[in-house]
């Protein structure tokens, strides 16, 4: 392990080790927060029911498919409003103002549109995340330099090949930006949406948990979505070091 | 001094090749800029030909016109007797100025690009993969990636990415424009290496007199935009040749007879008419 990791593994363990001390001495109520040792325990017994795989494949598969569809809508909407100027100076002050706007007023319009099922959920969950999407891919493309144009002209490369041979890999430090933060907003909008309102989903287990004051399984289910969410953004952050790394020259 | 055999056959050829950019709604200029011309110039095959002039005459333009990058406003523009209109012929190699070593790939992976989409069988390729990145110095880079290089490395992997190709034409656009004048004189070494060995025809644009005065067998004195040929110098230098001639009298004249031939017209390109300051001397 790194110095750096060592020392971030040491804060880390301090936190909680702080959190477990403050729990078990009776600093802080067991009403409000149980001891993380308990939190880990309770999820373990959880998973190891069984009774929350049908949420926990629902929500994962939700928030795979938001992501997915972000990222690959996103993208093509870059694509396309990068090569008409005119719109795109027409869109950007929506772009640069989208998440100043509370996307989440319109979940209920989509309830009501679509009924209490998963389309509300994933629309909200893209339409939260698409943008962030949409503004790397024309943030990558604006950076792309334009002697790689000509280069694909004197290979003779047509735009498809220009487009997936030599911009996509020009851009790509900046739309993996975007998928990064897709998969963020990702998750946010899918536990947050069944948190509000939906038959089924680990937002929902929480949110019921929640109004039982049942603090073990609370606990248990924000824990298992702390540790899903950290490890697939520690995934995405040791590649998105490795791509760095090369282009770079290892100096990141 | 030996004179290099001079030989006859056009390769590529400018026929009042004019370019005017016209106006972009939206981009700033409210005239039509005339770029380039008319011009016209025979490259016979197999010769080293240098171009210079002031900033803006339109020598970069000139390059991607004959390249095939832009189509001329008017005149023809012809590669091995075929016209070149819109589309880069075969057989014609570009280094540009600017980094365009792809950050992504390793020295290895850019050099192989061209080949690989050319569709070259596996072992032909890494055989001219190898011998390129041999010939320009890279072999223990091979595997790096660009940013792991100099400017005048990456300018290599450039080069040597055009080479595997085995261009029969190569136009070099101020390719060691952002290189300090050391490195300038041992790449241009490197560019006469790679003439003599490939036998293209090379066209390089340059704004420094030295550098085109020591690597080619013409060098083309261009005016202030509308860049247009105003002289057109012999260097008479032999083919097998390198960057020691600059201690020769007969670099001093040549560089000095394209300085005098450019002065006035460095001047225009400055926002001066170019006379009192000539008048004065």
């Amino acid at each position: 392990m790194s110095r750096i990791g060592l020392i971030r593994f040491v804060v880390i363990a301090a936190l909680i080790g702080a959190l477990e001390l403050a729990c078990r001495t009776g600093l802080i109520d067991h009403r409000v927060i149980i001891a993380p040792s308990e939190m880990a325990s309770a999820l373990w017994t959880l998973l190891a029911s069984g009774a929350l795989n049908a949420d926990i494949a629902l929500t994962l598969s939700m928030v795979g498919l938001v992501i997915a569809l972000s990222i690959v809508l996103g993208f093509a909407a870059g694509i396309a409003i990068h090569a008409l100027p005119r719109l795109r100076a027409a869109l950007d002050p929506f772009f640069a103002t989208y998440y100043a706007v509370p996307i989440f007023i319109f979940y209920p319009v989509l309830i009501a549109i679509f009924g209490l099922s998963i389309m509300p959920i994933v629309l909200i969950g893209v339409a939260t995340a698409i943008v962030a999407m949409i503004i790397a891919t024309l943030n990558g493309l604006d950076r792309v330099p334009r002697v790689l144009g000509k280069v694909a002209r004197v290979h003779r490369l047509g735009p498809l090949a220009t487009a997936l041979q030599l911009q996509l890999p020009a851009a790509a430090p900046y739309l993996f930006t975007g998928v990064k933060l897709s998969v963020s907003y990702g998750f946010i909008a899918v536990i947050a949406a069944e948190f509000i309102l939906s038959p089924a989903g680990l937002g929902r287990e929480i949110a019921d948990a929640y109004a039982d004051f049942n603090n073990r399984r609370m606990y248990a289910l924000i824990l298992f979505l702390l540790v899903v969410a950290t490890a697939v953004n520690a995934v995405l952050h040791a590649l998105d070091m490795r791509f760095a790394a090369r282009r770079s020259g290892g100096r990141v | 001094m030996n004179a290099a055999p001079v030989p006859r056959e056009v390769h590529a050829q400018l026929k009042g090749v004019t370019r005017v950019y016209p106006v972009v709604p939206g981009a700033g200029a409210k005239m039509p800029v005339h770029a380039l011309g008319p011009v016209d110039l025979d490259l016979t095959r197999g010769e080293f030909f240098a171009v210079v002039g002031p900033s803006g005459c339109g020598k970069s333009t000139f390059l991607e016109v004959l390249a095939g990058l832009q189509t001329p406003s008017a005149g023809t523009v012809a590669f091995e007797g075929k016209p070149v209109s819109g589309q880069v012929p075969e057989g014609v190699g570009v280094v540009f100025q600017e980094d365009a070593s792809f950050p992504w790939l390793t020295v290895w992976d850019n050099v192989a690009f061209g080949l690989r989409r050319s569709g070259v069988a596996a072992p032909e390729v890494r055989r001219r993969v190898e011998d390129a990145i041999a010939f320009m110095g890279l072999k223990d880079f091979a595997r790096a990636y660009p940013s792991q290089l100099s400017g005048g490395m990456r300018q290599r992997v450039c080069i040597a990415r055009t080479l595997v190709l085995q261009p029969r034409l190569i136009l070099l656009d101020e390719p060691f424009g952002a290189l300090d004048a050391q490195t300038r004189l041992l790449m241009g070494d490197e560019v006469l290496r790679l003439w003599r060995r490939t036998d293209a025809t090379v066209l390089l644009i340059t704004h420094a007199l030295d550098e085109a005065a020591m690597l080619a067998d013409r060098v083309g004195a261009m005016s202030a935009r509308p860049g247009r040929f105003i002289d057109i110098i012999a260097t008479g230098w032999p083919r097998e040749r390198d960057s020691k001639i600059v201690g020769e009298a007969a670099f001093g004249e040549i560089t000095g007879r394209l300085w005098e031939r450019l002065r006035g017209e460095s001047l225009k390109a400055l926002g001066h008419s170019g006379a009192p300051a000539m008048a004065a001397e």
